[in-house]
């Protein structure tokens, strides 16, 4: 069988500069990922967090960093006992041109097996992401309450 | 049209800065999808048994279908066959399900993609390369008024496997 994996591609009207700042600044992280800030000096090998409200929710590493083409990092989720028992799993975003757009595939794999994240991260990156495109394009981030997300446990 | 075969082989969600009416429009009018869709109009007759038609920029028949749900704004699903020789015979039916659903001020779209077979991969990454670009440009367009002009290409290595199977594609 597949090793589980998420896909997600969007097509926004932007630049790749644009693009990586949005995905590497907390000003806009903040923005449109729910208040979410984005610690690192985005140099491979170092660490990076995430930071909600004041709290870490996700502790790991940068894996990639090509500014403006390719960014990768591990993913450790540890607000939550079971998944901060998994060993981190593995986001990458790629950011290429297309005509007069950018094309965003972000990658989230290297699953446990039986990751109690997927559910998770399967509902939560499309609101991030369709967020961050509105962010982009329109000005706007979208306000979109997590209930409706319906994540299991998040209930 | 018994539909309890089909299982998902592609789901994509979208959140919208738009009503449930509107994102219903922009699925369901030819006016609308010509602008996101690549010129590609939509014509259908919204009532269960109905026709579902897109119909390419120069008007010839691209995809042929028939409404199976239909419950504005929240749930349309419809097949939707592409009409290249032998593909059905082949591959059977796609089914493709519009779920519309309020999110706080927003609305969450998700399309889902479903078969009543096994699919390749190759012949999948047809829809996992096509539907990304469709939802992203039906978002820009009732979200700022300017759809997205994404060209596109279907994916060789699908066109390869339809080949592969003996299905026509142009």
């Amino acid at each position: 069988m597949r090793k589980p994996e998420f896909v997600y591609v969007s097509y926004i009207e932007t630049t790749p500069e644009r693009l990586w700042e949005a995905l590497t600044s907390s000003d806009f992280t903040k923005r449109y990922w729910w208040n979410t800030s984005v610690v690192s000096d985005w140099k491979v090998g170092s660490p990076f967090s995430l930071v909600l409200n004041g709290q870490t929710t996700d502790v790991s590493e940068i894996l990639e960093a090509d500014r403006p083409r390719r960014l990768s990092y591990s993913f450790h989720h540890i607000l939550n006992e079971a998944a901060r028992k998994e060993r981190p799993s593995r986001v990458t975003f790629v950011i290429e041109p297309h005509g007069k757009l950018v094309k965003l595939t972000l990658t989230h794999e290297d699953f446990e097996d039986g990751s109690v994240i997927l559910d998770g991260i399967s509902k939560g990156w499309p609101a991030i992401l369709s967020s961050l495109k509105s962010m982009l394009e329109s000005g706007t981030a979208l306000a979109i309450p997590a209930a409706a997300l319906d994540i299991e446990g998040l209930k | 049209m018994n539909i309890s075969q089909f299982k998902p082989a592609i789901v994509y969600t979208i959140y919208i800065a738009s009503t449930p009416e509107k994102v219903w429009e922009a699925l369901t009018t030819a006016e609308l999808s010509r602008k996101y869709f690549s010129g590609n109009a939509v014509e259908v007759d919204l009532r269960v048994g109905g026709a579902y038609i897109v119909r390419t920029p120069d008007g010839a028949l691209h995809i042929s279908g028939e409404v199976i749900e239909c419950d504005p704004p929240r749930k349309l699903t419809i097949t939707f066959n592409v009409n290249w020789p032998a593909l059905i015979e082949k591959l059977g039916p796609t089914l493709v399900t519009y779920e519309i659903e309020p999110a706080g001020d927003v609305v969450k779209l998700t399309l889902i993609q479903s078969h009543d077979r096994p699919i390749s991969d190759d012949i999948l990454s047809g829809g996992r390369s096509g539907w990304p670009a469709i939802l992203s440009s039906l978002k820009s367009l009732l979200e700022t008024g300017e759809a997205l002009i994404i060209k596109m290409a279907p994916p060789q290595r699908m066109l390869e496997a339809l080949k592969k199977m003996g299905i026509g594609t142009p």
